[in-house]
């Protein structure tokens, strides 16, 4: 922001002048460079802070309506969507706006992979991007608790066990966690204390994920620099009008599945309210934990399961150190690419896995799973940084789509 | 914000088409917005099992002349008072009185015997007192809010101090056999 | 067995028009009805709805609870203020403590919720054999397939289990129900009820009734949901047609 922006407007420009948020937005999101050769794969992170935000949103007026207490809590989400005004809407749009959230990031993570986008200089983009995936994480595993369904109520019993395997204090941890003996209501009230202090954390970490992108601005198809003024087109028109596109065949898929499959990825049981005296036949998380649900079952062990749970997204963090070749796009690295894609069929092969008992073949099939995911970031993907022989790149982000058309 | 990136080698006739495309697509997802707003807002207004409690049925058969009742009716206190021939006599004699809220006794009241109104002071809200038989019923023998010293009169009419209004009549209707419904 | 959810839907589109049991492993196969409410536009049909809370009330209320659901909501079937008044007055409802400081009961009004049959859980256990009659109000969604499943429920009892299948003593043996046995007695038998439009009480009628009722109290925004999700959705598509244009003139200049 080195030069200001002249506004005609004397208002905006005197407001400009003692706070240059004006230059701000006109520099980041009018005249801001992007790489011009960007396919419809980039539309996921603003699809993804679309998310958040209707998230918050519909998250507040929920929470004028719960009740945080174990004996209403369930009464007064069925509450909401019986006697509230549009109140089946909105716990609709929150309850599928978890899945939506995690899908359109999963896919904007996998896309980073494949392009590279992790690589230098771009690695504490990434890093912060994987703080936003755990902040996730830990905010839709409390926000499902809040129902206070059977599923909730197991759930929250299951994963906040997994701390008991933590050595010594292990005992002490969960305790402090609960607030009590097991699952109750000092649990839900601070789950719920959580859940609403969580997105906003999540919200500054995606505000500084923003601004590190434009710090190096954004990796591109090719993952070549771009170099010259020729090669990129400014944020608005182009690529406001080409994410509003994508944003609008996103907000159809979400419609149709709050309007006409609300429960499509909800478990039935959740509409069973909590018993803590009885488990349901099978438990099974959200289906965006499955394949980390895989990889605690995969280990025999109760401490190393979790472990290895943890690690599977541990090892995210250092992927930019893992992977040693200097080219990003995954186009131009023949070997590597047929890792991205066995490393993502692997993922979803982890994810069938968690959604199984664990018997008869799903319990190797998980292991093999396991390994291979381990394998790919800390043996393959460094192995073949170093030995694979690039195909050549373009000389320029203009010039790939002149020459090669494929 | 500031000024848009055009392309302006393009004739005015199909300057004006693209500015209308703009235009119209700008509206329509402003429309969207805006549609996505309203459920947001509404959901806060009262819910379907709050507005099913805006009405109740009070049993008054046993309430004995010169006794008051007080039920609670839209989370604010109701006063049902099976009034005295006195009490009667005196709300209409003050009919000519100085009133800072003029209004006569007779439409105060469906049945005179029976005063029904909002027990809630119209000056802040208060409950003023002279339900219960030990109450100060203030100057006027009706009743006196304890906050800031208003006294109402037999018919719940203000006659002194601070509030603006009368206490309000709710809308009432008697059902049968001595049941009446408020809301 | 539980398999990924999209398999399910896919095997539930495999097997539909299939009923009867399966031989291999423990899956079940439910029914599959074409229900009025299913599909983008579909709707409840009033007079079932109205006729299964007729079974509801006549047979199943003796055990199963419904306390989601007011008495007020009855509106949705097309009952009128006094008909939904005339229906509360038959349940009693405690409550109080009155200005005697006791608790007593009177009679239900169309704000309250559907009075349950027992005051508790333990008090339902005690009545029942030592199994508890779960509530109904979400019983649709509370189960996989909810709708056929309640179907199958009520249509799936057998006079006598299969050969070499041992019935636990009080038990009854049914169809659907997973591990076959079912602590409920058969429910629903040949004019169980007499219904008010004449309609004859054969056990798939009462069964399809109940189930539709039981389908409208598990999800009764069906209708507004899916009516307000046909504008959202034609609203989206339009817009989405004139983005892409706005896309395609925005992009014409930038050489590829």
């Amino acid at each position: 922001m080195a030069t200001r922006t002249e506004f005609k407007n004397p208002l905006i420009r005197w407001v400009d002048d003692r706070l240059p948020v004006f230059t701000y937005l006109d520099h980041e999101y009018n005249q801001f460079p992007m790489p011009k050769n960007l396919n419809y794969w980039w539309n996921f992170g603003a699809l993804a802070s679309v998310v958040l935000v209707l998230m918050i949103v519909t998250g507040i007026v929920l929470a004028m309506q719960y009740t945080a207490h174990v004996d209403l809590a369930f009464e007064s989400v069925d509450r909401i969507r019986r006697d509230v005004n549009y109140g089946w809407l909105l716990q609709y749009i929150h309850m599928n706006g978890a899945s939506m959230f995690f899908i359109v990031v999963f896919i904007h993570l996998f896309r980073g992979m494949y392009y590279g986008s992790y690589k230098a200089p771009r690695e504490l983009l990434w890093m912060l991007g994987v703080v936003i995936v755990l902040l996730m994480m830990g905010t839709s595993f409390m926000g499902y608790v809040l129902p206070w369904g059977q599923m909730s109520f197991w759930g929250a019993t299951v994963i906040t066990n997994l701390f008991s395997a933590i050595p010594w204090v292990g005992d002490a941890i969960v305790t402090w966690l609960w607030g009590g003996f097991s699952v109750d209501n000092p649990t839900l009230n601070r789950f719920f204390a959580l859940h609403y202090l969580l997105p906003f954390v999540l919200f500054a970490v995606v505000g500084l994920h923003v601004v590190a992108v434009h710090v190096t601005g954004s990796n591109n198809p090719t993952g070549i620099d771009v170099q010259a003024p020729r090669d990129t087109v400014s944020f608005h028109p182009y690529f406001t009008a080409k994410d509003s596109v994508g944003l609008v065949a996103f907000l159809m898929f979400f419609a149709a599945v709050v309007f006409f499959a609300p429960n499509l990825f909800g478990e039935p049981d959740n509409y069973i309210k909590a018993n803590p005296l009885q488990t349901p036949a099978h438990i099974v998380p959200e289906w965006y934990f499955l394949p980390f649900y895989a990889i605690l079952r995969a280990v025999p062990h109760k401490l190393l399961g979790v472990i290895a749970m943890f690690a599977s997204i541990a090892v995210l963090f250092v992927l930019p150190w893992l992977d040693r070749s200097k080219v990003r796009s995954a186009n131009y690295r023949p070997i590597h690419n047929g890792l991205f894609w066995i490393f993502l069929a692997d993922c979803l092969f982890l994810g069938y896995i968690g959604a199984n008992p664990a018997e008869g073949w799903f319990v190797w099939g998980g292991r093999i799973g396991t390994i291979w995911y381990f394998a790919h970031f800390l043996v393959l993907v460094p192995l073949v940084s170093m030995f694979e022989r690039p195909r050549p790149l373009p000389a320029s982000i203009s010039e790939p789509v002149l020459k090669e058309k494929r | 914000m500031a000024d848009e990136v055009q392309a302006s080698d393009a004739d005015g006739e199909e300057s004006s088409r693209r500015d209308f495309l703009y235009l119209a697509t700008l509206a329509a997802g402003a429309g969207l917005g805006g549609a996505f707003v309203w459920p947001l807002i509404d959901s806060m207004n009262p819910a379907a099992d709050v507005l099913a409690l805006s009405s109740i049925e009070v049993d008054i058969g046993s309430i004995v002349a010169g006794q008051g009742i007080t039920v609670k009716w839209r989370g604010k206190p109701v006063f049902i008072r099976h009034r005295t021939a006195g009490e009667i006599q005196q709300a209409r004699a003050d009919d000519a009185a100085e009133l800072p809220d003029r209004q006569a006794d007779a439409d105060r009241v469906e049945r005179p015997e029976w005063l029904i109104l909002v027990g809630v002071c119209t000056h802040l809200g208060c409950i003023p007192l002279g339900q219960k038989t030990g109450d100060p019923k203030g100057e006027f023998g009706g009743w006196f809010c304890p906050c800031h010293g208003s006294h109402y009169d037999t018919s719940g009419r203000i006659r002194k101090g601070p509030a603006p209004e009368n206490l309000a009549v709710p809308h009432y209707t008697f059902l049968a056999d001595g049941i009446v419904r408020i809301g | 067995m539980r398999t990924m959810r999209s398999l399910v839907i896919a095997a539930a589109a495999v097997l539909a028009g299939v009923t009867g049991v399966q031989a291999a492993g423990e899956k079940i196969e439910l029914p599959d009805r074409n229900w009025s409410w299913q599909g983008p536009i579909g709707s409840f049909d009033r007079a079932e709805l109205q006729r299964g809370l007729q079974v509801y009330t006549e047979i199943c209320a003796s055990c199963h609870s419904l306390r989601l659901v007011a008495y007020r909501n009855l509106e949705a079937l097309g009952y009128g203020e006094e008909e939904i008044k005339a229906y509360a007055l038959n349940y009693e409802i405690h409550d109080g403590p009155n200005d005697q400081g006791e608790m007593f009961t009177r009679p239900a009004i169309p704000s309250d919720r559907f009075v349950p049959p027992f005051p508790n859980e333990q008090a339902a256990r005690a009545s029942n054999n030592g199994a508890y009659p779960p509530d109904l109000s979400l019983m649709t969604k509370a189960r996989k397939n909810g709708a056929n499943h309640l179907f199958g429920l009520l249509m799936g009892y057998a006079d006598e289990p299969p050969e070499g299948f041992e019935l636990m003593d009080g038990m009854s043996y049914n169809r659907y129900f997973p591990g076959h046995q079912i602590a409920m007695p058969p429910p629903l038998y040949e004019g169980g009820v007499e219904y008010a439009d004449g309609t004859e009480a054969t056990v798939e009628q009462m069964a399809v009734d109940v189930t539709a009722f039981l389908a409208w109290t598990a999800e009764p925004e069906l209708e507004e949901r899916k009516s307000l999700g046909i504008w959202v959705l034609a609203y989206l598509a339009g817009l989405f047609v004139i983005m892409v244009a706005v896309k395609r003139r925005v992009w014409s200049d930038v050489k590829k």
